[in-house]
């Protein structure tokens, strides 16, 4: 009986270190499920100053990471994590939240300021935020649906230089008045 | 017999359950679907149930939790210093979460486990299970203080380390104490759940004297030799604003109670009292991992593997969150949830006979130091397969460069998307 016991344990034993070994490198769930405590479940933020990842195009992802990683972009906590990511980890995670859909959120938004975002939008933004903000032009970030504070955030520190602005958006964002911006981010928190 | 069986336990080490052992709770063509058990509906358990009813929801998924609902301890330092009326904001209830993912929730007490018969057993029936997850936070090791009464102790004296009416009680205290008074905290030596916690309580509770109680301090008595977690921020932060509000004292160890004096001892020889006292006792897992056999040679927490969170001492069984001996993880609310992320992800691949993978865990975590400015830590995780054992990826553990009013507006967000992942 003693035998046969050990005798299984043993061979068992192999084949669960055996079995270990085989962990496969963590997927794009594994590596992508770790930030849904902040950004929500699969990317879809529940938290008025945290954006939803859901959505963005892969491009969008690696670009925000890699500007993280390297401090050209301010952060708090993202600065460091974005550290814990190889490169091969964060083009999986891009993969991963732009498959997930746009997540449509649920604010108080001024009703004229929106209208007044819309009218401006087309010219000044819509090269680079195409269709109404739901998808963005190469790595440009898509802002439909995203949190009002959020986005006010952003560019609060684009205007204050702390954020690098794309020499295309610096060009239209400079002349515009800060109530102009303002209907700008209404406008594109309402898409949905 | 149940010695050679250890033995065997032991053998398979890191539980391992191979595809194949695990297969045999789930015979192909067996008409009874297949079972995952989560006891404890927290930051951890809520999460496991979640994520492997999104992965496989052909897995059936039933979660056991005491109460009707669950009250976050992250920010409830927030409420003990007066910044919300209540606990609504930290508190969720189950039935969006049930309905939405298809996940039973049991209202009882867990009274047993039986690893052999892979059945849990409660004030509700019995429930068997083809993988169970243990995630039931920490215990109090009160034998450790000396005139500690379980029942009547935090009464007087109070944890409020359990989020709920410990908290709303230390609150009353706070209010009704005649200015002037000394509030004590006592802290236990590390690990303990929420490592930055004890000192973002002192900076909320001294930022509640500074306004409202003229003369009176706070007196931190921490058994551990320095400040466990985020010191120099919290020093900064307690310079700024609690400048001669915050008497810490470190390497004193708590060793005696005495409700009717409103003292406390240090190490047998020492006395301090204090008008409210704030008793964070020694912490363990949490209750029914004792009785599962599920805790490890010292006697506290749970071993597990690193990859699964399966137990190393009962297969099958995988144990998550504060309880767990997650290496390098600290025991906060996000090590929980991104844990059991990492344990049902590998959980469903074992039950479905694939190939488990790797862990890649976060952590994050606020601490307010005054009404506006936040601070926090961070991590990723990674097991080092070397010596199986989690540790952090170098440069993502870190802290805040300094205190922050933009910290402490993302740290709202932090815990409006935790308790909603958690609760729908």
């Amino acid at each position: 009986m003693t035998m046969k016991w050990s005798g299984w344990a043993l061979t068992t034993g192999v084949l669960a270190i055996s079995a270990m070994a085989q962990a496969a490198p963590p997927s794009a769930t594994m590596l992508s499920y770790a930030c849904a405590g902040c950004h929500g479940t699969n990317g879809g933020s529940a938290g008025p100053s945290m954006p939803s990842l859901a959505g963005q195009s892969k491009e969008a992802i690696v670009d925000a990471m890699k500007k993280f990683k390297s401090g050209a972009r301010p952060a708090t906590v993202m600065g460091r994590l974005a550290k814990g990511y190889s490169d091969a980890d964060i083009a999986a995670m891009g993969e991963f939240f732009s498959k997930q859909k746009l997540h449509a959120t649920d604010q108080t938004l001024d009703k004229a300021k929106i209208a007044k975002g819309a009218s401006l939008q087309e010219a000044n933004c819509g090269r680079c935020h195409i269709e109404d903000g739901k998808e963005g032009k190469d790595d440009t970030p898509a802002m439909a649906s995203q949190w009002l504070p959020y986005l006010q955030i952003q560019m609060t520190d684009y205007l204050s230089g702390k954020r690098k602005m794309p020499e295309k958006m610096e060009e239209k964002v400079k002349p515009m008045s800060k109530a102009d911006l303002e209907a700008l981010l209404h406008f594109y928190a309402s898409v949905k | 017999m149940t010695l050679e069986r250890r033995n065997f336990l032991k053998l398979l080490g890191a539980g391992a359950a191979t595809a194949g052992l695990a297969g045999c709770a789930t015979q192909p063509g067996s008409p009874a679907a297949r079972k995952v058990v989560v006891i404890g509906g927290g930051y951890g358990g809520t999460i496991a149930a979640k994520y492997v009813r999104m992965m496989d929801p052909s897995i059936e998924v039933t979660l056991i939790e005491r109460n009707d609902h669950f009250v976050s301890c992250p920010f409830s330092n927030l409420y003990i210093g007066g910044l919300m009326k209540d606990l609504t904001s930290l508190t969720i209830k189950y039935d969006k979460l049930a309905a939405n993912y298809g996940i039973k929730v049991v209202q009882a007490e867990v009274t047993g486990i039986d690893a052999a018969g892979h059945s849990v057993t409660t004030s509700k029936g019995v429930f068997k299970y083809d993988r169970l997850v243990v995630s039931p936070g920490v215990e109090f090791r009160t034998d450790e203080i000396k005139g500690y009464d379980i029942a009547s102790t935090p009464e007087i004296m109070p944890h409020a380390w359990k989020a709920g009416p410990q908290t709303v009680l230390l609150r009353k205290q706070l209010e009704a104490m005649k200015p002037g008074g000394n509030v004590i905290i006592s802290i236990p030596l590390a690990p303990f759940r929420c490592p930055p916690g004890p000192y973002e309580r002192a900076s909320m509770i001294a930022m509640y004297l500074k306004q409202h109680k003229p003369g009176s301090k706070v007196i931190i008595l921490d058994a551990n030799p320095d400040i466990v977690s985020k010191k120099g921020l919290f020093l900064k932060g307690w310079k700024k604003h609690y400048d001669g509000l915050i008497d810490y004292r470190p390497a004193k160890k708590v060793t005696e109670v005495d409700t009717g004096k409103m003292a406390v001892m240090i190490e047998g020889i020492e006395e301090v009292k204090g008008a409210v006292i704030n008793i964070i006792p020694p912490q363990k897992a949490g209750h029914i991992a004792h009785v599962a056999g599920l805790v490890g040679a010292d006697k506290k927490w749970c071993p597990v593997n690193p990859t699964t969170f399966e137990s190393t001492l009962h297969k099958d069984i995988h144990v998550i969150g504060d309880s767990s001996i997650a290496g390098a993880m600290p025991k906060s609310g996000y090590s929980a949830n991104s844990e059991a992320k990492v344990c049902a992800t590998n959980i469903v691949a074992m039950m479905n006979g694939k190939e488990i993978t790797e862990m890649s865990a976060i952590n994050t975590c606020y601490s307010f130091l005054s009404a506006k400015e936040a601070v926090s830590v961070t991590g990723v995780y990674k097991v080092n397969a070397e010596k199986q054992a989690i540790e952090g990826v170098a440069g993502s553990v870190a802290v805040s460069p300094d205190l922050s009013e933009v910290e402490a507006i993302y740290a709202e967000s932090w815990l409006k998307n935790i308790l909603t992942e958690m609760s729908t």
